[in-house]
């Protein structure tokens, strides 16, 4: 069987893929690059935003919008998870309940229960994805997923509801969200970093409960924000002893103007660099065989298109095998 | 001294808050450092999950809901001195504050037993994160009341939105006095009025089955026991935030989305009337990017660093690292001009970032003095050593003189 990853079968050839990571490091521009890709590929592509703030929406330059797919480009659409609406169209579809809006204080209730079971809020998150993914509306569904304190409970609901609820129409619907959610032809989880401690650690720990607590495929790590090599060795030992009282100077007669400053920010700029390099070293030697995509940080931010258009181009040179 | 200076003398309870990935923890923790030094304070940090090299440095390794002193020998070597107060670190543990609780209030040992026996409960204390701002909350309380602490420093846990800490205690007490609640234990209470709701209980005996809704009413029923005592005490609880006392620090990073929830926090905080101590910009790039004659001079530089280079290594020909250089003239030129015009674009890269920057702080509808920027910092926050300089960057804006 291929696996994930090799040209054959790659990560957009999926139907259902997470992207997830600490807070701040980029996942919804990741996801957005994804999508940007799948769909230029022709695919029909759906953003499903998980915490949704708008943040996809707003980095494709348009307008945030609502639990309902909208599209947003050519075959790219965007939808925002609601789990209230999410667990209104299960009534609807599952019960055949020809008045769902009477309904309202059954799903208040069913909300309120929802916060003191928490497998019930995530099982609707995933149910309704994997319903997505069995209608087969989509070529690829990308979830801009929670971040990683909540993405394993998430994953993980199914096995989790099925030792809540032993009886009843949920249990036995877990058997087939599980059939979609643990094929690592279908699913996978892409889980993003960038170059600091705690990134990180938070991506290895990670990596290391989707594999303990589910069955989940982990098919790729990604370290965004990544410092670019600011010199080859040649250039850095130039550079430094360029730095000397007596080069410096000559340097300063030559451009006219006092060149401290701008020594003292290549200078900087060669130590960020110096202090992410462990980081990206060390999750390279944890990774295993989990293939892994550095994308570099991009300086000049402007809209958020040129973000998703610079950062897609950079995946798809990383992982021209893997896509 | 900064405005955080002097908070960190007159405050009790100190609340850090803002985006996940903007470095909460780490200020929190120096804070707690810059207070035991500066005002000489025995303090307390509580927090969530410190990055595990910080909590080693904490000697945080093993995992401590009780507060453990940082050894004072480790804090002298590390800022250079005798510290004056003592540092606490403590964990926080959600699901041994939830058995407290409810060992607290429970009315008897068989209800406390039963509860602790319930799947629901279980599922809750254990993995329902939304309880874990209540119970940051709670925890607070708990040890503010000990009275064994002249402040302590609460790293808020990662939440969705920072704002959801301050509605946890409001939100925790509807939880459990909500009339759905007297819905769902209905059946368990009143086998007539089960008759009226039985077309909600089929609809939900379907979807879930019997045995998790009488799990669910059960837990209710039996938390309905501590009902009173739970909602006066997460009142009590609500009320420590309003304290005289109490300040909030507000934590961003210089990009957008942080500053949005940083600026929308602030906000939140006015209309309800609590105390933002300080707004604290983390990770902001060195000023010195922004410098209109550095830019010019790069923006020179790329135009003619063909020319430039040349004229350096003319100039520059009885240089040490010129002149013994193997590499042929022809060579030796590119190199310079590649390292030149490196330079030049590295350093234009970065004055965009900081612009940028610049501009969402200038943004900040909030007056200078309460903003306290802690630069992007070329080394991790591991140990306490570095967990110093941040701490000096705090109390003092980077200029202390013996921190």
């Amino acid at each position: 069987m291929p696996r994930t990853g090799s040209k054959s079968h790659g990560l957009l050839d999926q139907s259902l893929v997470f992207v997830t990571g600490k807070g701040g490091v980029g996942k919804s521009s990741v996801t957005a690059a994804l999508g940007l890709l799948s769909s230029k590929a022709g695919k029909r592509t759906l953003i499903c935003e998980v915490d949704a703030k708008g943040d996809v929406a707003r980095l494709l330059d348009c307008e945030p919008s609502g639990f309902e797919p909208v599209q947003m480009r050519e075959n790219l659409w965007r939808m925002a998870m609601n789990t209230e609406e999410a667990l209104r169209e299960y009534l609807r579809i599952y019960l055949r309940l020809p008045v769902v809006t009477k309904l309202g204080p059954l799903a208040r209730t069913f909300d309120f229960v929802a916060n003191a079971a928490p497998g019930v809020h995530e099982i609707l998150v995933v149910g309704k994805l994997c319903y997505e993914v069995r209608e087969a509306k989509w070529d690829l569904i990308l979830v801009d997923a929670t971040s990683t304190g909540h993405i394993v409970s998430q994953l993980a609901s199914p096995k989790g509801i099925s030792e809540l609820v032993r009886l009843g129409m949920v249990k036995d619907q877990v058997a087939w969200m599980e059939d979609i959610l643990y094929d690592e032809m279908q699913t996978s989880v892409i889980v993003v970093a960038t170059p600091a401690e705690s990134p990180i650690n938070e991506a290895l720990e990670l990596a290391e409960r989707i594999d303990v607590e589910t069955s989940v495929h982990l098919g790729a790590l990604v370290v965004n924000k990544v410092m670019p090599e600011l010199f080859s060795r040649s250039e850095e030992e130039f550079f430094l002893a360029m730095q000397d009282p007596k080069s410096c100077k000559i340097l300063e007669k030559v451009v006219s103007s006092d060149v401290g400053i701008l020594m003292k920010g290549s200078n900087s700029a060669l130590e960020m660099r110096r202090c992410a390099a462990p980081h990206v070293e060390r999750l390279i030697a944890s990774a295993g065989g989990t293939p892994i995509a550095l994308l570099p940080l991009m300086f000049r931010v402007g809209s958020g298109m040129r973000l998703v258009r610079d950062l897609s181009e950079a995946l798809s040179a990383e992982w021209d095998e893997l896509l | 001294m900064t405005g955080l200076g002097e908070l960190l003398e007159e405050s009790k309870i100190i609340i850090v808050a803002g985006a996940g990935g903007v470095g909460k923890t780490t200020i929190a923790a120096a804070l707690g450092l810059a207070a035991a030094d500066l005002a000489g304070k025995k303090v307390l940090v509580i927090t969530v999950d410190p990055a595990r090299r910080l909590a080693d440095a904490l000697g945080l390794s093993g995992l401590s809901s009780k507060g453990s002193r940082v050894s004072p020998s480790d804090l002298e070597k590390a800022v250079g001195h005798k510290v004056e107060g003592g540092l606490y670190v403590a964990m926080l543990d959600a699901k041994s504050s939830w058995d407290e609780l409810v060992n607290r209030h429970a009315p008897d040992v068989a209800t406390r037993q039963k509860i602790f026996a319930n799947p629901i409960y279980k599922n809750i204390s254990s993995r329902f994160v939304q309880s874990h701002d209540y119970i940051a909350m709670e925890t607070l309380y708990e040890i503010y009341r000990s009275n064994q602490y002249d402040l302590i420093v609460v790293d808020t846990p990662p939440s969705r939105h920072a704002i959801d800490f301050l509605d946890a205690p409001s939100k925790m007490a509807d939880f459990f006095s909500s009339r759905l609640l007297k819905w769902l234990t209905i059946p368990a209470r009143n086998r007539l009025l089960m008759g009226m709701f039985k077309p909600f209980y089929q609809v939900a005996d379907k979807i879930l089955g019997a045995q998790f809704l009488s799990d669910v009413a059960e837990f209710f029923l039996l938390f309905e026991s501590m009902y009173a005592g739970f909602v006066e005490r997460a009142k009590s609880v609500a009320g420590i935030l309003g304290n005289a006392a109490t300040s909030f620090v507000v934590v961003a990073s210089p990009e957008p989305v942080p500053m949005t929830e940083a600026e929308y926090f602030a906000s939140a905080l006015e209309t309800r009337h609590l105390h933002l101590g300080q707004m604290v910009i983390n990770r902001a790039l060195p000023q010195y990017f922004r410098d209109p004659a550095a830019i010019l001079l790069a923006n020179k530089i790329q135009d003619r660093y063909e020319t430039l280079a040349k004229e350096f290594l003319q100039k520059g020909s009885s240089l040490a690292f010129v002149k013994g250089n193997k590499s042929s003239p022809a060579r030796l030129e590119a190199l310079a001009e590649r390292v030149l015009l490196e330079v030049a674009d590295s350093f234009l890269n970065f004055s965009g970032v900081a612009m940028e920057e610049g501009e969402e702080i200038s943004k900040l509808p909030v007056d200078d003095e309460l903003v306290t920027m802690v630069p992007h910092l070329n080394f991790d926050v591991s140990d306490l050593n570095s967990l110093g300089k941040v701490a000096g960057y705090i109390a003092w804006n980077g200029e202390a003189p013996t921190m």
